[in-house]
């Protein structure tokens, strides 16, 4: 059974060569996607097939985990193994998964409402403890399955159903926020940019260590702010600007600049940290899903003589 | 019959080192082969406040606390203030008189004061006075010294030579004092010669998990069910355990999800206000078909409530725990012992019907603790793990396979992720046969209902797999105690002590709530004289639920609400006022400040 070496996969180096080639055609779901047309999630779910065609993951070994809210529909029109968790929750999930199977490629997708709001206490203690996870964060600025209220990434000033005299709120930055939290990969895609972001999620699925890969999604029905449009005319890619995504200050500085000119790209690398899953002595001996159940006699005998 | 039935009751402030002599204490007597039952009242505070320690031993099996102490040893004034006053004759109360005054005792108890600035001319008070305390009990009941220098010697050679040879002076002194100033009890210690285990039910629950083979541990720490975190975290290297200290127990329960998914065993526990933040996950593991267990030690609510104090409260908050109707298995473990044995139990149960399992634990159990017999503990258990495909990288490429295969038992083979040929999406929303959601634009009610009834099907296979409850006890009693869970002891001893004043009582106990054997407790019941419900909650949560599932109404009720458990007399109590017709529902009072 061909999976993923880790030692192939650690610091980015898969054998891609030697694995059975995988086609996006192969990785076309049960179902096709029920999103609005025009919806910037089939250029994610566009994406991420590429990137994982192109790095040839068997589709048996990548487990695709989501919350709840249109884009988390994705692991349904995907072919690899999926879990569709509760809202806000995929993040947790995954990690309970990733440590129980570090074999599997875990990959997380959902929206900004799930990730950063609901689920915003598992996304910053993941990325605290570097799980090996790549997190592909749909980013509309607006709550689309609930017929659009705000959301945590909506611009202040917005008009939506929940905040009808304009949103008063700051948003939350989620670059800065994952920089600082501990994440060992950040970068920022936009759906108009299919290739840009192919190359960011293959980064993110070949790095070891938490990545995050927000990616301006818009919404083509509830946020007529932030559309496809706006992102076009101010999108410009970080390594256009010169960036060193290994220096810490002008990662933070990038990933706070917003206005007329918004950056994309890879804002923040280190390959310094091992991801968590490195760190336990418990996976020597490979995945803890595989491993054979119960106590031995002699660790039995050891235990009893605890009690004694 | 037994010769010796003797409790001890150590009390003092945090900090005041209450647990050592207690340890100490409770290895000499099951290293003899004696029972021992210990409970532990205390509050939630690190320093300062009132702890008290009842350490009960006999050469019968020793079913609670008991209803009386027989040795007091106050390491504070405010210990001997609040408990000399329930001194009876025949007892002995041993307190260090430069700090302690006693107030009135009553006729017939001992009083043994020692001053430890005499006995122990320049060594500083506190650790000091226990140490004299616990070598003059030790002598009142005829325990060799050189049992005491052992351990003692053990306990302190990291300290080094000095440490130990002024540890085994104190005591030296302190048994040497005993020996000429105060009376001893009238029996000598007996040894069976099969010496037994000592443990506390969360140590149980831990060891349980092991042997079921639970793989990933994790939990966010929550009295009184951090005692299974520690255990865990201390063997998890050693036994092949995964344990995480996770941020919130909504994450607890999703990441022992995720992890159980890819075929390991996944466990973890809480108490009742993080259960509440579980709920919605447990319906998702029902949904999704994955099998978890979760155990709940249950602790006085409602909210933060009395974290340091038992309650039997989380019944209905788990029979109703998530949105829905879904599978799922609860059982309430009767004994310490039952702790351990009923882990492998249910990971099996919840391995083949794949749905989520809660083990109804309490502070009283999971922090109570006991002796018993070593090869109780049986590692060597059945493991059962259901209908998975890919555990042994087996199962042939199956073209259209159906994770949620509509079956007559509801359950349908689980592949793992990383196998291939068997790629899948499991789901929180409604789905059909192939996972594929039916919740947004393929709604269909047919598919809904066949898929909600596959699932539910599940609990009719469920229910013949367990046993059904027996009567304990004569079956022509005058009177039927039933309880639930961790209650069976201290009823067991109730009608022993009903029987000796001529009332004869038998006990009905429910350990499997869900699903519940409802026709056959209440063929039972329909045979019974008088049926009492006994549980420690205020509003009966059992004798509401028993009514719905099954409209059967005792005869009468006894509750207790006030964190502490029962002790066997408030039960007793109880009979008697229900029998004279005074009340149908009594409520006891707690005699002690604790």
């Amino acid at each position: 059974m061909a999976i993923i070496e880790r030692e192939a996969t650690r610091r980015g180096q898969t054998a891609v060569a030697e694995r059975p080639k995988v086609t996006v055609r192969d990785l076309k779901g049960k179902v096709d996607p029920d999103w609005c047309p025009g919806c910037g999630d089939f250029g994610v779910l566009a994406a991420l097939k590429q990137a994982i065609a192109e790095l040839s993951l068997q589709p048996y070994e990548v487990l695709t985990v989501s919350g709840i809210g249109c884009s988390s529909n994705l692991p349904g029109y995907l072919s690899t193994y999926g879990m569709h968790t509760l809202h806000g929750r995929a993040i947790a999930v995954a990690t309970g998964a990733q440590l129980a199977n570090h074999h599997l490629k875990v990959v997380v997708t959902g929206g900004d409402g799930d990730g950063y709001g609901i689920g915003g206490n598992h996304f910053v203690h993941a990325m605290r403890r570097n799980v090996d996870l790549t997190y592909v964060v749909m980013n509309n600025q607006v709550y689309g399955l609930t017929t659009g209220q705000l959301s945590p990434t909506s611009i202040k000033g917005m008009t939506t159903k929940s905040t009808p005299f304009g949103s008063v709120e700051n948003p939350i930055n989620p670059i800065p926020l994952a920089i600082t939290s501990g994440a060992t990969y950040v970068a920022r895609g936009f759906t108009g940019q299919q290739k840009h972001l192919v190359e960011l999620i293959k980064g993110g699925l070949q790095h070891k260590g938490f990545a995050l890969i927000d990616t301006f999604s818009p919404c083509v029905t509830y946020n007529h702010d932030n559309t496809h449009e706006f992102f076009k005319q101010r999108t410009r890619k970080l390594d256009e600007m010169g960036h060193d995504p290994t220096n810490f200050h002008a990662a933070l500085e990038k990933g706070f600049a917003w206005g007329d000119e918004i950056p994309i790209g890879l804002f923040w690398k280190r390959e310094d940290l091992p991801a968590l899953d490195e760190l336990e002595p418990v996976l020597a001996d490979g995945p803890l899903a595989h491993r054979s159940l119960g106590v031995g006699p002699d660790a039995a005998r050891a235990l009893l003589k605890e009690l004694m | 019959m037994k010769t010796v039935d003797l409790a001890i009751g150590i009390g003092g402030a945090a900090g005041q080192g209450i647990a050592t002599p207690g340890d100490i204490l409770a290895r000499i007597f099951v290293r003899r082969g004696l029972h021992v039952n210990a409970y532990n009242a205390y509050q939630s505070i690190i320093r300062g406040g009132h702890i008290f320690l009842t350490l009960r031993t006999s050469d019968a099996p020793v079913l609670s606390h008991g209803d009386r102490l027989d040795v007091l040893m106050p390491l504070n004034q405010d210990t001997m203030n609040r408990h000399l006053r329930l001194m009876g004759a025949g007892s002995t109360v041993l307190f260090n008189s430069d700090t302690i005054k006693p107030a009135d005792a009553a006729a017939g108890v001992q009083l043994c004061p020692f001053s430890v600035k005499q006995l122990a001319p320049g060594l500083r008070g506190d650790l000091v006075q226990n140490t004299i305390a616990l070598a003059a009990i030790l002598r009142l009941i005829k325990v060799e010294f050189e049992i005491l220098e052992e351990i003692l010697t053990l306990q302190f050679k990291r300290k080094g030579a000095a440490a130990v040879a002024e540890n085994v002076g104190v005591a030296r002194a302190g048994y040497d004092y005993a020996e000429t100033h105060f009376r001893p009890f009238p029996f000598s210690l007996p040894d069976t010669g099969k010496p037994l285990a000592f443990f506390e039910g969360n140590q149980a629950l831990a060891m349980g998990g092991a042997a079921a083979g639970v793989r990933f541990y994790c939990a966010y720490p929550m009295s009184p069910s951090s005692g299974v975190l520690h255990w865990m975290a201390r063997h998890g290297r050693q036994l092949g355990i995964m344990v995480r200290q996770v941020e919130d127990e909504i994450g607890v329960i999703n990441m022992a999800i995720g992890a159980a998914h890819t075929g390991c065993r996944a466990m973890c526990a809480t108490s009742g206000g993080g259960f509440a933040l579980m709920s919605e996950a447990l319906g998702s593991a029902a949904m999704m078909e994955i099998p978890v267990v979760c155990i709940n030690v249950q602790r006085a609510g409602p909210a933060t409530g009395v974290p340091t104090k038992t309650e039997q409260g989380d019944l209905w908050q788990v029979l109703g725990a998530g949105q829905g109707d879904y599978p799922r298995i609860i059982v309430a473990p009767t004994n310490i012992t039952d702790c351990f044995k009923i882990v492998p139990r249910l990971f099996n149960l919840v391995d083949r019907f794949q749905c989520p399992g809660i083990i109804l634990s309490d502070l009283l159990l999971s922090e109570g603790r006991s002796s018993a017999d070593p090869a109780e503990f049986d590692f060597n258990v059945p493991i059962e793990r259901g209908e998975v495909i890919g555990l042994n990288g087996d199962g042939p490429p199956a073209n259209g396979y159906k994770r949620y295969l509509i079956t007559d038992s509801g359950v349908s083979p689980r592949a793992l992720p990383g196998t291939p040929g068997y790629a899948h999406v499991v789901a929180t929303d409604e789905h059909d046969e192939d996972g594929v959601l039916i919740s947004d634009e393929f709604t269909d009610p047919h598919k809904r209902q066949a898929i909600h009834e596959k699932r539910m099907r599940k609990m009719d296979g469920l229910l013949p797999l367990l046993e059904t409850p027996a009567l304990h006890g004569p079956d022509d009693a005058q009177v039927t105690l039933l309880g639930w869970g961790s209650t069976e002891g201290v009823i067991w001893e109730a009608m022993q002590q009903l029987a000796d004043a001529g009332i004869t009582a038998n006990n009905l106990q429910i350990k499997w709530l869900v699903p519940l054997h409802g026709e056959e407790i209440v063929s039972i019941l329909s045979r019974c004289a008088k049926v009492l419900i006994v549980e420690n909650n205020y509003s009966g949560q059992f004798a509401r639920y028993l009514r719905s599932e099954t409209g059967f109404a005792a005869d009468g009720h006894i509750r207790k609400y006030d964190g502490e458990p029962f002790m066997p007399h408030h039960i007793v109590d109880g009979v008697r006022a229900i029998l004279a017709g005074s009340t149908k529902l009594y409520v006891p009072v707690h005699e002690i400040q604790v």
